[in-house]
């Protein structure tokens, strides 16, 4: 079988598996890094959103032969070191909120408001209730309410 | 037994090595005084617990040489918050820091017989004595065992923050005292409970316990654990609802693809063991399975309805006085957690462990032991950790199926549902009619009827036990589960006159089951989109209306709180409006103000692949549960019951053609959406009125769907009757049913440079 390289979490990975194989499945079921979870399979409930060399993405729908050596995934377990501590300031905003219910939908949540934010800062603008609105990721326990107000507070706390 | 007054009760310390005590419950309450409302008498929870009363002294509290206290709870957590405000009430009784308390979930005990069903929003009410009992036990077995070491007396002693201090200020960890206070042999020891006056954790609002694992990824679900040789497991399901296999024509060809393991039929499909999830996908697919008919063949939305009519309970004469009619329909709904239904399981010659999200893992483990030919005591049921439930999880399907295929395969399997089989072979709430008479003379209400009527609403999870071993003590004479249950969960709120509220079912063909609030938010739409009518030809303001038929104080103060908070009758925009609405049960009152907007340019708003629709502007939502044990989570609660009515008085719902449901996807079951939430929601936590807790799980659906009804009908000058509103336009291209599942995507790199949403 064919090997792919990539980076996860800082970290340089070789694993040897079907190129069409969808990086959910080797993170979670090769790798063992559960933090995306599976709620769709087919890129609609972001419950798997991670990072892409910073941006959002989905791993379930992303063939693993697409990731080059130099590419780096960031998933949850990954994102704290990303900002240099024990916890990312979104996820500090998720606790102060205290946002998860169930839970299983939070680690993609908080992967999108990151990558929101990052966006929205780059253009150079504040979160809009538009911007909030466009969030796709389904929380079945209807959480968003504290999200939104999360991520107003993750933002502030984010350089 | 053991309640000797309202605080004092008896409770044990058991023989252990190290300090581990135990409680049992005071009696249960007589019934009132006699009353038209059987609720007033009994209710669904008095039901359970009463029903979970003669094992409750099984539930034990342990201290640890290390300081900690450790709780298996006989319960299921799937985000309903019963974990933290368990080690809320330890915490309490025992004077620990919460953080010291390790509240676990229990592995299926069958000696609790009905004591271990996570439903009817009960476990507080059920658990909130025997959990502080045993606290308050080990609490005085520590001072006991402190006074010994201090040469002092009990009564010199305080416990404060887990250590144990003297009149000198010498300190002792509750840790250092764990082994000493130990016992060699079971004792039965009279405690006296923490008063209400001096909390000082319950009734404080507090996060949850489990946050922090929930936001770094490290909180685990049954389909992260690590079992060895568990490997992904899926099954090709059939294109009808309950279809079953005929034939296999490439069976080789398939377990020959890349990762797969093993290719099997069972029961309720063909199930494909991989490496991976994604080569179960694939395998899945490249089935070609000749499909036997299923058990709702032929059916749609409109067959449905007609049995449903033919089905309906008559209303009786008409009266001669004037009345207010009307007919409701409400849509088959899912249940589907964002965790599909899934499960762990290891069977090997002669024994078998599983680990599932299970609210009834009593059951489970009989039922599961008897599909495998096993004795039940050597089944392992684990509980684990569920990512929603909203009435899923009461049952054990994806178990079942896990235990089937690990035997059929002799290998451990992590079986998982495709979103598309939970969407589409998952349970439902059932499709349902309601139709409501009520008859009048000048400002007395004189009757109020409802006929209830739906597709038969599976209870066989254990709920439908204990209501079995304790129907012939109710006064409702020899009726089914369905009418019991009916009976005990629904009130008549209002000083309406003779009331009568009847539940007919039908067809037993489809998979279904107790959706979050069960019957509750479609009986409460109808009934208060009647109480709109009602004060419309009676000429009174719709809040007025409820205020001034409203059977006592506590539930007017909740709709006075959020006609207050939600400035009820402020002027509005045409094609805007509120609604109000009220509900009780679970021991609680609650109210719902809602401000919908329904003009063009907001019904019409673009989003991609998304239903937009009316828009809730405004959400407040006041709530009395009596003691609220933790006004945090119970808020969490109450803003997630909030979201479940608006989905379903606007967006979601399941439609039935031809034998299937054509949802498969988030982006075809319109659960609300960031889109559709309010961008003002309010939940208001009224002081506690009582020293017992209510259930909250389930509360805040009903009133709110009823709300939303509420004010789509005044905003559009319409009342709705037919739910949800957008039920009639299909708003997706219904996937293929052959094969299952859809395939995985591949253009994830390409979509995620498309950033901007909308």
């Amino acid at each position: 079988m064919p090997e792919h390289t990539f980076r996860v979490n800082g970290e340089q990975v070789t694993v040897d598996v079907a190129g069409d194989v969808r990086l959910l499945w080797v993170l979670r079921d090769i790798l063992g890094i559960t933090g995306p979870k599976y709620g769709c399979g087919i890129d609609v409930c972001k419950a798997c959103t991670s990072h892409l060399n910073g941006e959002a993405v989905n791993p379930c729908a992303i063939p693993v032969r697409d990731l080059r050596p130099a590419d780096e995934v960031t998933t949850i377990e990954g994102l704290a070191a990303t900002a240099g501590g024990d916890l990312h300031p979104m996820q500090q905003a998720w606790l102060d909120h205290d946002v998860a219910q169930c839970g299983y939908c939070q680690p993609g949540q908080i992967m999108a408001a990151v990558a929101l934010v990052r966006r929205v800062a780059a253009e150079g603008r504040a979160i809009t209730d538009a911007d909030l609105d466009g969030l796709r990721n389904i929380c079945r326990c209807g959480t968003y309410a504290r999200i939104r107000e999360a991520i107003r507070a993750g933002a502030e706390n984010m350089t | 037994m053991t309640a000797i007054g309202r605080r004092h009760f008896l409770g044990y310390v058991l023989a252990a090595p190290t300090l581990l005590t135990a409680a049992e419950l005071g009696p249960v309450a007589g019934p009132g005084l006699p009353s038209p409302e059987i609720t007033d008498l009994l209710d669904l929870n008095d039901l359970m617990t009463a029903a979970a009363l003669p094992t409750a002294n099984l539930i034990s509290v342990e201290v640890d040489g290390d300081g900690t206290v450790s709780f298996a709870l006989p319960r299921a957590e799937v985000g309903q918050g019963i974990t933290t405000s368990t080690a809320m009430l330890i915490a309490e009784e025992l004077a620990v820091p919460l953080e010291r308390v390790r509240v676990t979930l229990a592995d299926a005990r069958p000696e609790l017989v009905f004591n271990q069903l996570t439903g009817g929003s009960n476990t507080t009410i059920a658990t909130y004595t025997p959990i502080r009992v045993a606290a308050a036990v080990a609490r005085l077995r520590l001072l006991e065992a402190a006074a010994a070491e201090l040469g002092s007396a009990v009564a010199d002693l305080t416990l404060k923050a887990g250590v144990i201090s003297g009149p000198g200020g010498d300190g002792i960890d509750i840790g250092a005292l764990a082994g000493k206070a130990a016992s060699a042999r079971t004792r039965r020891v009279a405690v006296e409970l923490t008063a209400r006056e001096s909390f000082t954790v319950i009734g404080r609002p507090h996060n949850r316990i489990d946050a922090l694992d929930a936001v770094t990824g490290r909180k685990k679900f049954a389909m992260d654990l690590d079992v060895p040789d568990a490997k992904p497991t899926m099954v090709c399901r059939p294109p009808t609802i309950n279809g079953e296999v005929g034939s296999v024509a490439n069976l080789a060809e398939v377990r020959a693809m890349p990762g797969v393991t093993d290719v099997v039929v069972i029961s309720t499909g063909v199930a494909v063991r991989a490496a991976t999830f994604g080569q179960c996908v694939d395998a899945v697919r490249a089935l070609r399975v000749s499909w036997r008919p299923g058990t709702a063949e032929g059916k749609s939305d409109e067959s449905v309805l007609r049995e449903l009519r033919a089905a309906e309970l008559p209303l009786g004469i008409r009266p001669p006085t004037p009345v207010v009619e009307g007919a409701f329909t409400f849509y088959f709904r899912s249940n589907s957690a964002l965790e599909p239904n899934c499960a762990i399981a290891d069977v090997r010659t002669g024994r078998a462990e599983i680990w599932s999200a299970m609210k009834s893992p009593i059951v489970a483990q009989q039922a599961i032991a008897a599909k495998l030919g096993l004795p039940p005591g050597r089944v392992t049921v684990h509980v684990t950790e569920g990512g929603g439930s909203f009435g899923r999880k009461l049952f054990f399907d994806a178990a079942l199926e896990a235990a089937e295929v690990s035997q059929r395969v002799g290998k451990p399997v992590k079986l998982m549902w495709h979103r598309a089989d939970d969407s589409r072979q998952g349970r439902t709430h059932p499709m349902a009619i309601s139709r409501v008479r009520v008859s009048y003379v000048g400002d007395t209400v004189l009757s109020y009827k409802q006929r209830h009527t739906s597709v038969s609403t599976d209870l066989g999870h254990g709920l439908g036990e204990i209501i079995t071993a304790m129907a012939a003590r109710l006064p409702v004479g020899d009726i089914g589960f369905s009418q019991t249950f009916f009976q005990l969960s629904q009130t008549m709120p209002y000083e309406f006159g003779i009331s009568s509220r009847l539940l007919s079912e039908t067809d037993k063909g489809f998979n279904t089951g107790s959706m979050r609030n069960v019957y509750s938010p479609d009986v409460t739409c109808a009934r208060e989109l009647i109480v709109d009518q009602l004060a419309a030809r009676m000429g009174k303001d719709p809040r007025r209306f409820r205020h001034d038929f409203l059977r006592d104080d506590r539930s007017r103060a909740v709709l006075a709180k959020v006609a207050e908070a939600g400035e009820w009758g402020r002027p509005m925009p045409e094609g805007t409006a509120q609604g109000i609405a009220f509900h009780s049960e679970y021991k609680a009152v609650s109210a719902a103000l809602v401000e919908i907007d329904c003009r063009p340019e907001t019904v019409d708003r673009p989003i991609r692949d998304g239903v937009t629709g009316p828009r809730v502007t405004k959400a407040v939502f006041a709530v009395d549960v009596g003691l609220a044990v933790n006004p945090r989570g119970l808020e969490a609660q109450m803003m997630g019951g909030v979201m479940d009515g608006i989905a379903l008085a606007l967006t979601s719902s399941l439609h039935l053609r031809d034998g299937h449901f054509l949802e498969a996807s988030w982006d075809n079951y319109f659960y609300t959406r960031q889109w559709n939430t309010p961008p003002d929601l309010r939940i208001i936590v009224m002081p506690s009125t009582s020293d017992r807790p209510g259930g909250a799980g389930e509360l805040g659906v009903a009133a709110s769907m009823a709300a939303v009804a509420c004010a789509y009908g005044r905003a559009t000058g319409t009342m709705p009757s037919s739910f949800p509103i957008n039920h009639g336009t299909l708003s997706f291209t219904p996937k293929p049913t052959i094969p299952p599942i859809p395939p995985s995507p591949a253009d994830g790199l390409d979509r995620a440079r498309r950033t901007k949403e909308t």
